[in-house]
């Protein structure tokens, strides 16, 4: 690293949003050919160093250079034009235009002042062929994508713009292991070939298996930087933490409590994703789905929830079929079933509304007397909920969208917790956000269970699964291929089973892409 | 999936507004008494052009997931306006002509302006200058009159070898001219990238103000073409408030007839031109069947629910109830 000249480097950084630092004082150095991870617990400043680099926002002080030049950014298409591209966790995708449209957006070849849509067609079809994803037709609409093709698109479109920096934030969270491998094969391709890359992740096994380089940050400014492997798991935990790494997962409780099954499934069939699945869950009970991403294990808890039209086969509560025709219906009565989202950005809150309205919404009816709103009873939950679940948040009335990532999510938690669900279903709820958000999650599933409630998890973290479930089902193309239950819950079972191998002394040689 | 596969999904909206738009237009011409004829056909495109015009220019707006309520006081003031200035000897006439078209292409500028730069709700923003646009149309027409070039009025509104409406000719044109160059630049599609999701066209360094700008403009520019049109046929200008509006809301069923999204960055303009036409026929069916007047405004309402309603259909189908969000 210290050999080469620095290719863009930025200098004592500092960055205001109202009372809040988000930076300070910040320095970055970044070389050609080398891969840079940047580490830290959200809202440690990750973000904003990005938004910086690419245009989003302006700096309040600091000097960024690119070759040795002063260099300041307006907007995105002034960094894109300086050769600095970034994949954004939000993704920056267009979902009405199709996916050639949008691989070429900040630059479409033109003809006679129009569109080239031959040469569109043929850029398109490169950058995907690039990024490993040539399955993926340039005219299909992106809003007809799954999240990972998405993802793979975004990839694809960063590619097309030649980039000299290209900076990944959180860029393989919504990828399958497949996808992920491509990516990383990619990812290695560019940095022979000169490129500087940025990247960023909470996954520490993809950092090992690509940086070079890695910078951690923490509370808006940059306490460590050292070369690759040069520390261990626990020490760059601690660096990001600055505390203890260790129980991050809280006790499990001996033996499976006998009560009777609260969620039941009987041979649950929908289209062609769900294939016979039966499954129970009982009271104080955290119950794991594994797999491959996009096995069913979505669409599973969606059907549960009654957003799936046309299933077939039985769901039972307490015993006793029932027919769920909304989530309104699940959430009521004498069902009490809660849904944390995939996508809280999407299907767990209005960002706009404050965090006060976020947190009603689900109980409104429980807080009303005739259609009003009983404001002191809605206070005394909502300080009851932000109390248990640490939120931080400078008041309860600034939109939901100004919290960190983290705290976004234990509001979709609280939302659902006001209404003291017997019933938990959680998709994938830690996907982006930090250790330390992490491990209070842990800690509060455990305690809703040990309080009663008959939990069912998915994760797409194996560690997860492993440190959180009493019994794990494993699903594979929309079937329950195999369920671990206790110490059986180890990481080689359940990508044995992800994998839909038999046999546990086959050695799977996947190592980092679980 | 095959390529012509991607291509009917691209199109369905339209596809759908031109099979209604047929199905509409055979009824009424098998049930004329005139039958499908030469005169039958120029008379309907002659009333469906105007409809036309001012349906692109609402369409251009929509695409960018805004609305302009002044179109059709657009097409008043620009009315009003020809029936002053485009008269005279040719060189006068071709000066009008301009004169109103950059009046149009100014209205829709002001508006362009006003909800980008000055952030205004498109839909309060355009309530208001529709208001000023009608106030200045007032000013120039107090009381209905005023005359046109009657040559160029009939030419634009007869017929090309005995057969062919000449005002079908002019939307051709005017399709090739704006539309289909504007559909394929860089800015045109970044109106729908601004109209489908405007943070990730701007994470994209799309250039979203331009988009946004030249599409109310080119609206503007539209809107007055149908006022020209307006005067051809009418050989007067008059600042009719009523008919004003209703060519504003009727513009907004069209649009939504052609397969065009009100949630912006979908549909064409081509789209919104056909559920014009069918719009039209609906109001013209009452008539070869001689109902009574009194019933047209019903009857179109409900024939308007259905067809809309017809777009609808795909939601029957969807398995997850999610998707009915998207």
């Amino acid at each position: 690293m210290d050999g080469a000249a620095p290719l863009f480097r930025m200098e004592g950084i500092s960055k205001r949003y109202g009372g809040v630092r988000a930076l300070e004082k910040a320095d970055l150095t970044v070389t050609a050919g080398g891969i840079h991870a940047i580490l830290g617990e959200n809202g440690a400043g990750k973000s904003t160093l990005i938004k910086v680099m690419a245009g989003v926002v302006a700096p309040d002080e600091g000097m960024m250079t690119l070759d040795g030049r002063e260099v300041n950014f307006a907007s995105p298409a002034a960094a894109n034009q300086a050769g600095i591209v970034c994949i954004f966790q939000e993704l920056s995708l267009i979902p009405e235009l199709s996916v050639a449209d949008n691989i070429v957006i900040s630059d479409p070849p033109k003809r006679f002042g129009m569109i080239d849509r031959r040469a569109q067609r043929r850029i398109a079809e490169q950058a995907l062929a690039r990024a490993g994803a040539s399955d993926i037709h340039p005219r299909a609409l992106v809003k007809d994508l799954p999240l990972s093709r998405r993802q793979m698109v975004e990839i694809a479109k960063a590619l097309a713009r030649k980039p000299r920096i290209l900076i990944l934030d959180e860029a393989t969270s919504a990828l399958t292991a497949a996808d992920v491998a491509k990516v990383f094969e990619v990812l290695k391709r560019l940095r022979s070939e000169g490129l500087a890359l940025l990247y960023i992740s909470h996954r520490m096994n993809e950092i090992a298996e690509l940086a070079d380089h890695c910078t951690v940050f923490r509370n808006g400014r940059n306490v460590a930087s050292y070369p690759a492997g040069s520390k261990s798991d626990n020490e760059v935990v601690e660096l990001m933490i600055g505390r203890e790494y260790s129980h991050i997962f809280p006790p499990k409780p001996g033996s499976a409590p006998a009560a009777a099954p609260v969620l039941e499934a009987r041979n649950l069939s929908w289209a062609d994703r769900l294939d016979k699945i039966s499954l129970s869950v009982r009271a104080g009970e955290v119950v794991g789905l594994g797999g491959l991403d996009g096995q069913g294990q979505r669409e599973l808890l969606l059907a549960f929830f009654g957003v799936l039209r046309g299933l077939r086969g039985d769901v039972l509560i307490d015993g006793k079929p029932v027919s769920i025709t909304s989530p309104t219906a699940a959430s009521h009565g004498g069902i009490g079933m809660a849904l944390i989202p995939e996508d809280r950005k999407t299907e767990g809150l209005m960002l706009p509304m404050t965090v006060r309205e976020n947190l009603s919404f689900a109980a409104l009816d429980r807080l009303s007397k005739a259609g009003i709103i009983d404001r002191a009873a809605e206070q005394r939950l909502i300080d009851d909920m932000v109390g248990l679940l640490a939120i931080k948040t400078a008041g309860l009335d600034i939109p939901v969208g100004a919290l960190s990532g983290g705290n976004q999510q234990k509001v979709v938690i609280a939302k659902w917790l006001m209404r003291q669900p017997r019933i938990i279903l959680l998709n994938d709820p830690t996907r982006g956000i930090d250790v330390g958000t992490k491990q209070e999650l842990y800690q509060l599933m455990r305690k809703l269970a040990d309080a009663g409630a008959a939990i069912l998890f998915y994760s797409t973290d194996y560690d997860e699964l492993i440190g959180c479930c009493d019994r794990v089902l494993v699903l594979y193309d929309g079937a329950v291929k195999r369920e671990l239950v206790g110490d059986g819950i180890t990481e080689h079972a359940l990508i044995a089973s992800a994998l839909n191998i038999h046999g546990d002394d086959t050695r799977i040689g996947l190592g980092g892409k679980a | 999936m095959k390529d012509w596969r991607y291509w009917l999904a691209e199109q369905r909206g339209t596809l759908l507004a031109f099979g209604i738009f047929i199905v509409m237009f055979a009824i009424y011409s098998a049930n004329h008494p005139a039958g499908f004829t030469a005169n039958v056909v120029q008379t309907a495109a002659n009333k469906g052009v105007l409809l036309a015009f001012v349906a692109m220019a609402q369409t251009l707006v929509v695409i960018t997931a805004g609305i302009d309520l002044s179109v059709g006081m657009i097409f008043t003031l620009t009315n009003c306006m020809a029936s002053w200035l485009v008269i005279g000897t040719g060189l006068e006439t071709a000066f009008g002509v301009l004169a109103v078209l950059g009046t149009g292409l100014l209205c829709g500028a002001v508006n362009g302006a006003i909800v980008i730069y000055g952030r205004l709700q498109p839909i309060v923003a355009t309530i208001a200058t529709g208001a000023v646009f009608f106030g200045l149309a007032l000013l120039l027409r107090p009381v209905p009159g005023g005359s046109v070039n009657e040559d160029l009025a009939d030419f634009l509104t007869g017929r090309f070898f005995g057969v062919v409406p000449a005002s079908l000719v002019a939307l051709l044109a005017v399709v090739l001219v704006v539309w289909v160059p504007f559909s394929r630049s860089e800015l045109g599609r970044a109106a729908y990238a601004a109209g489908s999701s405007e943070t990730a066209a701007y994470m994209s360094g799309v250039p979203i103000r331009r988009g946004k700008f030249l599409a109310y403009t080119l609206a503007g520019l539209l809107a007055a073409i149908g006022g020209l049109f307006l005067t051809f046929f009418t050989y007067t200008g008059e600042a009719a408030y009523a008919s004003g509006n209703a060519y504003t809301l009727f513009s907004i069923a069209a649009v939504v007839l052609g397969g065009v999204s009100l949630f912006g960055g979908k549909g064409s303009a081509i789209g919104a031109i056909f559920g014009a036409l069918a719009f039209r026929t609906i109001g013209d069916l009452l008539f070869v069947f001689d109902f009574d007047p009194l019933w047209q405004p019903l009857f179109q309402g409900v024939i308007l629910l259905i067809a809309v309603s017809l777009g609808a259909f795909a939601l029957f189908r969807v398995r997850n109830r999610l998707e009915w969000f998207l």
